[in-house]
C-alpha cells in the first residue's frame, strides 16, 4: 500500500514540477513574432518550391511582410492570389507576367540515337559519358533530371525525351539549373510558338541525327506577319519573345521538319511520327 | 577509467551500433534517409537529445530512483518507475530546449527545431538511458555512452541517406523499388558493421 501511494505521490509531483518549470520557459522564453506573417503563408501556395528566391513559402511571407519582397515574386501564386496578399498588407503590388518553361529540344528516341547508355540514369552522369547518347550533341537526353528536380510534376519523359506540361508549369525555373545542355529556358505563357531545337549545327549536319531538327530554312519568317516575329541566330531559328507571332503561324509556316511548335499540341504528342 | 572510457566509445559507435547491431531507432532510420541534408539535420539533433537526456537521466537514477527511502515505516524502492519517469523527463526536457533554442539560437533552431520533436519519444534515446543504467555506468560514463550512441546512429543514418541518394538513380528491378532495396541496403549494411564485432 505505501508503495503505491508513494509512487502516486512521486509520479504526479514529478509532473507538476515538470509542467511547472516548461510552462515558466514558455512565457518567460516567448518569441514574438509578426502574426501577419503567419496569414501571408497561409495565403501561399504552400509548394516551397524555392522559386521565390528564398528557402520556401514561410520565409517568403516574411520576407513580404518586412517589405524584402513583392507578393508578385511566388512564380507559383496565380495574380489573384499576389493581388490578395497585396490587399491584405495594404501594399500595392506591381504586376508579373506567368513565365512557363520549355525544352528546346524534339529528338524523341525513334528520331535520334546514337549508341545505348546503362550507367547511372541521370542526365548530368550520363552527359559525362561523350556527352550522352543521343546523336545530337545539343539535345535532350530524356534521362528525368528535369522531371526529378520538378516539384509540380509538370514535365513527362516520353520516348526519351522531355516534354513539359504547359499547364501544371508554374515558371519555378528548378529545371533550368538541372539541365546539363541548358536546354531548358523560361518563356512568357502567353506565347504559344516555340522552335522546338537548340543545336547550331549546319542544317545538313542537324538532318543527319534528327529527323526533327530547326535547318533555319527560313519558311517561318516569311509566313510570320512582322519579320521580327521570328529571329535568325545562325543555323537556328527562335521565337522573337518581346514580339510574339500568333498561333496559327505554325500552320501557315508548315515546318517541313515540324521543329515549329504549337506547346499545347506538343505535351499532347501531336506531332509524334507527322516528322518525314 | 580512461580504458573503460574508451572500450564504451568504440563499443557504442562501431560494434554496438544503435542502428545496424541494435535496431534501435530504425523508424527515422528509414524515415530521414532520403537526403543526406535532413539526415545530417536528423543525426545533429539526435546527438544533441541524447547526450543531454542520458546526463540527465542518469543523474536522476543515481540520486533518486536507486535509493531506497524510509516512507511510514516501510521501506520503498521506486526503481520499478524507471522507464515512466525517462520517458516524461526526456520529453519534457527536449521540449524546454527547443524553447530555450528558439529564444536564444534561431539559426540552431532553424537547423534542429522540425527534428527535435521528432524524437523526444524515440526508442533509441530512451535505450540510450536504459541500457547504461543497466551496465551500471555512473553520470560521466552515461553521458559519453549516449554522445557515442548518438554519433553511431549519426554514422549509419548519413552512410545509409548517401547510398539511398545513390539507389534513386540506379537501376532498380521494378518490385524492389523504393522501401524494398532500403530494407535489403540496410539489412547489408548491418552486416558489414559485423565484422567490427570482435574489437571490444
Amino acid at each position: 500500500m505505501t508503495i503505491i501511494l508513494t509512487s502516486l505521490v512521486f509520479a504526479s509531483l514529478l509532473g507538476a514540477i515538470l509542467a511547472l518549470i516548461i510552462g515558466t520557459a514558455a512565457k518567460a522564453f516567448a518569441v514574438e513574432s509578426d502574426p501577419r506573417i503567419e496569414t501571408v503563408t497561409d495565403m501561399l501556395p504552400g509548394a516551397n518550391c524555392g522559386g521565390c528566391g528564398y528557402a520556401g513559402c514561410a520565409d517568403f511571407a516574411k520576407a513580404v511582410v518586412e517589405g524584402a519582397a513583392m507578393p508578385s515574386g511566388c512564380p507559383v501564386a496565380p495574380a489573384s492570389d499576389s493581388a490578395r496578399i497585396a490587399e491584405y498588407l495594404g501594399i500595392t503590388s506591381e504586376e508579373k507576367e506567368k513565365m512557363v518553361a520549355v525544352v528546346r529540344c524534339s529528338g524523341t528516341i525513334s528520331t535520334t540515337v546514337r549508341s545505348p547508355y546503362n550507367g547511372i540514369q541521370d542526365c548530368r552522369s550520363a552527359v559525362l559519358v561523350a556527352g550522352g547518347a543521343k546523336g545530337c550533341d545539343y539535345g535532350c537526353l530524356g534521362l528525368a533530371s528535369c522531371a526529378r528536380a520538378c516539384p509540380f510534376n509538370a514535365i513527362e519523359i516520353r520516348d526519351g525525351l522531355a516534354v513539359v506540361h504547359p499547364e501544371l508549369c508554374v515558371g519555378c525555373g528548378k529545371c533550368v539549373d538541372v539541365c546539363p545542355k541548358d536546354l531548358i529556358v523560361l518563356v512568357p505563357a502567353s506565347v504559344e510558338v516555340h522552335v522546338y531545337c537548340n543545336s547550331p549545327e549546319k542544317g545538313a549536319v542537324k538532318r543527319k541525327v534528327c529527323k526533327t531538327a530547326c535547318i533555319a530554312c527560313r519558311k517561318c519568317i516569311k509566313a510570320a506577319d512582322n519579320e521580327d516575329q521570328m529571329i535568325v541566330k545562325g543555323f537556328l531559328v527562335e521565337t522573337n519573345y518581346d514580339n510574339p507571332p500568333l498561333p496559327d503561324l505554325v500552320e501557315k509556316a508548315a515546318c517541313p521538319t515540324t521543329a515549329l511548335r504549337l506547346a499545347s499540341k506538343h505535351a499532347a504528342g501531336e506531332y509524334e511520327g507527322v516528322s518525314k | 577509467m580512461a580504458d573503460n572510457i574508451l572500450t564504451i566509445t568504440i563499443g557504442a559507435i562501431l560494434v554496438n551500433n544503435f542502428v545496424l547491431a541494435k535496431f534501435l531507432g530504425i523508424c527515422p532510420f528509414l524515415g530521414v534517409s532520403k537526403k543526406t541534408k535532413t539526415a545530417l539535420g536528423m543525426s545533429g539533433a539526435v546527438v544533441f537529445v541524447m547526450t543531454l537526456s542520458s546526463l540527465v537521466t542518469s543523474v536522476i537514477y543515481k540520486y533518486i530512483l536507486s535509493k531506497t527511502f524510509m516512507v511510514a515505516g516501510t521501506e520503498v524502492n521506486l526503481t520499478f518507475l524507471k522507464i515512466l519517469v525517462f520517458i516524461v523527463v526526456i520529453a519534457s526536457l527536449v521540449q524546454l530546449v527547443e524553447i530555450i533554442l528558439q529564444k536564444f539560437s534561431p539559426p540552431l533552431y532553424k537547423a534542429l527545431g522540425i527534428f527535435l520533436p521528432l524524437i523526444t519519444t524515440n526508442c533509441a534515446v530512451l535505450g540510450a538511458a536504459e541500457l547504461s543504467v543497466q551496465a551500471g555506468y555512473g553520470v560521466l560514463e552515461s553521458t559519453i555512452f549516449g554522445f557515442c550512441s548518438a554519433l553511431g546512429f549519426a554514422l549509419a543514418l548519413i552512410l545509409f541517406s548517401s547510398l539511398r541518394e545513390k539507389l534513386d538513380l540506379a537501376q532498380v528491378p521494378v518490385p524492389l523499388q523504393g522501401t524494398a532495396i532500403g530494407l535489403i541496403t540496410a539489412g547489408i549494411l548491418a552486416m558489414v558493421f559485423m565484422g567490427f564485432s570482435g574489437l571490444v
